[in-house]
């Protein structure tokens, strides 16, 4: 227990690291905000000299960025300079959308990931194997928003099975493959490694030899130990995951907070672009703990006090 | 003067990459690779003189048109041949994709080897930092970065190359970390070799071979990525004949012209997969857990 809580403590330095590195990064933003604010509108001296002070603009470099900490360890970023509303609560409409869209991707990319490892790792060298590495190269080489759009294409349009556009189960379904592909190809190149790795053990041939089904050794003896090293990585999956949803939403033109970036991005909305990055990465970090802690949980071979 | 560090690349060294190609080539996958991304980089080399049409030439008369006799890949929205577009869009999405590993590889190794090699408290707090950029989602460096710069295709660069960096310096740094015990070093550091010669002439080229690796596989990932900036309009711009942008203006009239979104994107996806074959190929060959003998 006192593990959990030292790496818990052990979090707040790199978060910290992290927000130092975006406030670094947007500081050296060229460009007045107040500028764009306007966008153009004409405005006098004073109007601009207030709105900068409003903003806390006019501060020093060292209490902005002590207040931009503030604000990020809050995940209050103010508002909008377009719509002028909350960014947090923008961002808290459109994050189901994306959530749903990164659990079914989530979903795809680990059954087809593992379906295609465990049927590579099982038979390494055979045809099967060669056959399943080169459909998860192929995987791994498509780029995602082109997927995106040749599954609209034949699904949505030629064949007419699926809607492209909504908001219900049905329409996550071409979206969610778009994500899971690329997860699954990766995955499977994991998996098939750890699965060769594992069935080499002795725990494995003792299995064999008590005269169990081989899908039983596979997928009751050996995929549970295999399954470890992948997981262990599950946690930079979550990156990708991310990034996928960022193309996915701008390709199947679904709300999300992906394609809320992008827009932000374009429209120099500030405080947006800083709180969705503050967000997304801290979100990364605490993910990558809680895969670290859990899979402590799934193997009890590996202890926590000791291993630290 | 130069009879040592002279001998830095000796020439086992050479006949090795001689062997190394010879058998990389023999894999079927690898020669499939190196065969598919020849013809891509010819294409665009003499996209000039293999082209039909110039890359911004615009038949009113015919846009949108499906692939026929004059146009084999159909046309755009403003008539532009859509096969003259990606062999010159070669140019663009090729040279992008090196020139942003070129950029994570130089930044990255630097960063790796100075680090690594001082070591000390200069190294403690580099691999910190490197471990926090690693901590980055690559997209969201690569968008946060052009957020920074402004749109445009050297941005996109910038960004995607920024993000590549800190994966070339925690390899290099392990490296050169480890290379620093090594005989080698020692020998060269008792003939009188100062530190940047030992980094430069010794250090280097000992880890040619993971740079190589390490680039190869990192440039299908930099083409997708500087693709996907462009796609999402963060990359390069129209007219530019760029695979992602092509893709993102044929986004809108793949219901009625799929071609304009197909083919740019087909000559994207055998572009990565052929670096990638050829990446995995020498990764097995070069990797010095998995190099194999002979």
């Amino acid at each position: 227990m006192t593990y959990v809580i030292r790496r818990l403590l052990g979090i707040i330095p790199i978060l910290l690291a992290t927000w130092t590195l975006v406030f670094a990064v947007i500081e050296i933003i060229p460009g007045d905000p107040v500028n764009l604010m306007l966008a153009g509108r004409p405005a006098s001296e004073e109007v601009r000299q207030n709105e900068r002070h409003r903003l806390g603009l006019d501060r020093p470099v060292v209490e902005r960025y002590g207040f931009f900490l503030l604000r990020a360890a809050k995940g209050d970023f103010g508002e909008s300079y377009w719509t002028r509303q909350p960014v947090a609560a923008m961002i808290a409409e459109q994050l189901p959308s994306t959530l749903a869209l990164a659990c079914g991707g989530l979903i795809v990319g680990v059954v087809l990931g593992t379906l295609l490892g465990v049927a590579a790792g099982t038979r390494p060298n055979s045809i099967v194997d060669s056959g399943t590495m080169a459909v998860a190269l192929v995987g791994i080489s498509l780029p995602s928003f082109w997927i995106g759009m040749l599954l609209i294409y034949v699904f949505g349009q030629m064949l007419g099975w699926v809607p492209i556009v909504g908001s219900g189960f049905p329409a996550l379904i071409l979206p969610s493959i778009t994500v899971g592909l690329f997860l699954a190809g990766g995955l499977a190149r994991l998996i098939r490694a750890s699965i060769i790795d594992v069935m080499a053990q002795d725990y494995i041939r003792t299995a064999r030899a008590k005269g169990l089904a081989r899908w039983v050794v596979v997928y009751k003896h050996a995929l549970r130990n295999a399954m470890i090293p992948p997981l262990t990585l599950l946690g930079i999956q979550f990156g990708i995951l991310i990034g996928g949803a960022v193309v996915t939403e701008t390709v199947f033109a679904r709300p999300g907070i992906g394609a809320m970036l992008v827009q932000a991005v374009l429209s120099k909305d500030q405080p947006l672009v800083q709180a969705l990055i503050v967000y997304t990465t801290s979100a990364y970090i605490v993910i990558n703990l809680v895969v670290d802690l859990l899979y402590s949980a799934i193997d009890p071979r590996i202890s926590l006090g000791k291993s630290a | 003067m130069t009879s040592i560090a002279g001998t830095a690349l000796p020439s086992p060294l050479r006949s090795r990459q001689r062997r190394v190609v010879r058998r990389l080539l023999h894999n079927p996958g690898a020669l499939i690779g190196a065969v598919i991304l020849a013809i891509m980089i010819l294409g665009a080399v003499f996209a000039p003189v293999l082209a039909p049409f110039d890359w911004d030439e615009a038949d009113v008369g015919a846009h949108l048109a499906p692939p026929d006799d004059t146009f084999y890949l159909g046309t755009d929205l403003h008539g532009r041949d859509v096969l003259s577009r990606i062999l010159y869009g070669g140019r663009f999405s090729l040279a992008i994709g090196v020139a942003t590993v070129a950029l994570s590889l130089v930044v990255g190794s630097t960063i790796g080897i100075l680090i690594g090699f001082i070591g000390g408290k200069i190294d403690e707090i580099g691999a910190r930092m490197v471990d926090v950029m690693l901590g980055f989602p690559a997209i969201i460096m690569s968008i946060l970065v052009v957020a920074v710069l402004g749109v445009g295709v050297e941005n996109a660069v910038i960004a995607v190359g920024i993000s590549g960096v800190p994966r070339f310096a925690r390899v290099v740094r392990a490296a050169s970390l480890s290379a620093k015990q090594q005989l080698y070093v020692e020998a060269a550091r008792a003939l009188g070799a100062g530190n940047l010669r030992i980094m430069l002439r010794h250090l280097l080229p000992n880890l040619l071979p993971t740079l190589i690796v390490l680039a190869t596989l990192d440039l299908g990932n930099a083409i997708i990525s500087t693709a996907t900036l462009s796609f999402l309009g963060l990359g390069a711009q129209p007219p530019t004949p760029e695979w992602g942008a092509m893709l993102n203006s044929g986004r809108e009239y793949m219901r009625y012209a799929p071609w304009t979104m197909i083919f740019p994107g087909l000559a994207l996806f055998l572009a990565v997969m052929s670096v990638n074959l050829l990446g995995d190929r020498l990764s097995q060959l070069l990797d010095p857990r998995t190099r194999e003998r002979g």
